[in-house]
């Protein structure tokens, strides 16, 4: 975590002082996007460099549906399966992904490619059914689309 | 068109969201006259006369909520926009992040002169990726134009922005849940009072808004509060956003000028249902709102009055249109799944009530349903209304009620049977 510090110093000094507890919900983001998870090392550190109870980052990590402490699959796939998208064929969509990759939502392919998790409503229902890979929504899906995205990410 | 247009004002294309564009449509052109013509006092009076009701599910006053506020009580203020978008059917506010996100810097700037603060937040939904990116594009943009900062326009208007990204938890979108998020917790909401704005981000008085609520501010700035309410009722001044899904052709964001026939709105407008099924029910506003069936909805306008009086509510205007053929209990399965994964724990009746009642659904859509699971879901139901922190709790409550009320025979008939009346299914099946 520590070769991150110069940018949560940026980060810090966007926020009004006495602030730093605000600070762990961003610098947990940022950490995993550095290193895919969160790290038992990172919790420690992250703790005294903001001066706050490792106990607050922990209950944040176990709190949060987008944080994690263990690695994943590069693609993280994550289908909504709310009442917009349950409506507009997700559930087909999903049936038609885990058969492809062999992998039911919650677990990962073996050559840790892909994971497979469901989400709840991610705001994408006029546009249902959805995916986020990632970062990025995906929109409108059918088995066809699924299927060129999922060629293109190796 | 569904009526007038107060915020869906322009054609959208690859470039309408930047500040170039805005300015061009006569964006910052409010703040100036803020800035130069305005006291604080007076544009909390003018957004109080305009009567703008709370947009993110409540439909509480906004100015009514300003006026709780001191301006000069000696502690620091606080404005944060509340962007935790995630009632289920609601994309709304979406809309205004990607395609507009100036009007709700303008608004919250204007919003910040008028309550006395220095430092406002938009607190945006974790999972959101082009709006962030286009909410975070438009700051940066209006920072350098001198809309933030010191010195707003060469005044001596000070303000500065954060935009905080949350991490997945539905209950921070309320709003004292939303202020523990942004205090780097999780996102337990508490007890009122004290109300948020007198005690609410690190224990200073705070104005949590809804996207689209400040998003109208400017605009009732600009052309003053009588101007705002020659658009639609006594009642409900204005024009919702409403984000409508489910078995409609058309779904998408559309603005609707409150008063306008609900009918006519979904088959004009939307294009109605596919296959022209007739319309079973409709979720009037999130999945928190009471369905109303299509009987129920044929004579109705598009106000609050007129959905509180249906026994309703136009709540965060996610309109979910479920057409005649769907199974009522696997959507109610759906529906209360995510009430249970959504319960944040903290309160009893809500952690225990939403996982009975997910469990009970999950036994009836099973097979294995009894007779009196339907009474069961009733009184868990009624058991968490009113004895939690939230609403949550309540919200799944009514979410399971406003079904059992209107498709009891629907659970009954699937009790018995061991199997749903409509197959289950919760797609419109367009060849049927």
């Amino acid at each position: 975590m520590k070769h991150l510090i110069p940018e949560f110093e940026k980060l810090r000094e966007r926020f009004p002082t006495g602030f730093e507890s605000s600070l762990v919900l961003p610098c947990v983001r940022r950490i995993q996007e550095d290193r895919g998870y969160v790290a038992d090392t990172d919790i420690v550190e992250l703790a005294q460099y903001l001066g706050i109870p490792q106990i607050q980052i922990e209950e944040v990590l176990s709190f949060y549906t987008m944080f994690r402490r263990k690695p994943i699959g590069r693609w993280h796939l994550q289908f909504c399966h709310n009442v917009s998208c349950s409506m507009n064929g997700a559930e087909n969509i999903l049936a038609h992904v885990e058969r492809r990759l062999g992998i039911k939502p919650g677990e990962t392919t073996p050559d840790g490619r892909f994971t497979l998790s469901h989400a709840e409503c991610l705001g994408s229902c006029g546009t249902a059914p959805m995916m986020m890979v990632n970062q990025a929504y995906h929109e409108n899906l059918t088995p066809a689309t699924v299927d060129a995205l999922l060629e293109e990410l190796k | 068109m569904a009526g007038r247009q107060l915020l869906m004002t322009f054609p959208v294309t690859a470039t309408s969201h930047s500040l170039a564009e805005y300015l061009a449509r006569g964006g910052y052109v409010a703040l100036a006259k803020t800035l130069r013509e305005m006291k604080p006092q007076d544009v909390v009076k003018e957004v109080a006369a305009s009567g703008l009701q709370g947009r993110g599910g409540a439909s509480f006053e906004v100015g009514r909520k300003w006026q709780v506020v001191q301006y000069d009580d000696g502690h620091p203020h606080y404005l944060i926009a509340n962007a935790d978008e995630g009632e289920p059917g609601t994309f709304k506010d979406r809309w205004i992040l990607e395609n507009n996100p100036h009007v709700l810097l303008e608004s919250m700037l204007i919003a910040s002169y008028a309550l006395n603060v220095r430092n406002c937040f938009v607190y945006i939904r974790g999972e959101f990726d082009l709006p962030y990116r286009r909410l975070a594009g438009a700051v940066e943009e209006a920072y350098a134009a001198g809309y933030f900062g010191r010195n707003v326009l060469g005044t001596d208007f000070a303000c500065d922005i954060v935009v905080y990204r949350g991490a997945g938890a539905y209950v921070a979108g309320e709003a004292s849940g939303l202020i523990a998020s942004l205090e780097g917790k999780k996102s337990y909401p508490r007890n009122r009072p004290p109300r948020l704005t007198v005690r609410g981000l690190y224990q200073q008085p705070t104005v949590v808004n809804n996207v689209e609520s400040l998003s109208n501010v400017a605009g009732i700035v600009l052309h003053g509060a009588a101007a705002f309410r020659t658009v639609g009722t006594a009642k409900s001044p204005g024009t919702r956003l409403i984000s409508i899904s489910g078995h409609i052709n058309r779904p998408g964001v559309y603005e609707v000028e409150c008063g306008y026939p609900w009918m006519k709105f979904l088959e004009e407008d939307c294009g109605g249902v596919p296959g022209a099924r007739p319309i079973k029910c409709v979720v009037p506003g999130g999945v928190s709102s009471k369905v109303l069936t299509g009987a129920e909805i044929k004579e109705l306008v598009l106000s609050h009055e007129a959905l509180w009086d249906a026994g309703s509510t136009m709540g965060s205007g996610g309109m979910i249109v479920i057409a005649e053929g769907t199974c009522m209990v696997s959507l109610l399965q759906v529906i209360l799944r995510f009430y249970h994964h959504e319960s944040c724990g903290q309160c009893t009746p809500c952690r225990h009530g939403t996982g009975w009642m997910h469990r009970i659904i999950d036994r009836i859509v099973a097979g294995g349903g009894m007779p009196d699971d339907i009474d069961r879901l009733y009184y868990v139901s009624k058991f968490n209304d009113g004895t939690t922190i939230c609403g949550l709790g309540d919200a799944a409550g009514y979410a399971c009620t406003g079904i059992l009320d209107k498709f009891r025979d629907e659970f009954e008939y699937y009790i018995e049977h061991k199997r749903s009346k409509y197959g289950g299914s919760l797609e419109c099946l367009k060849s049927s």
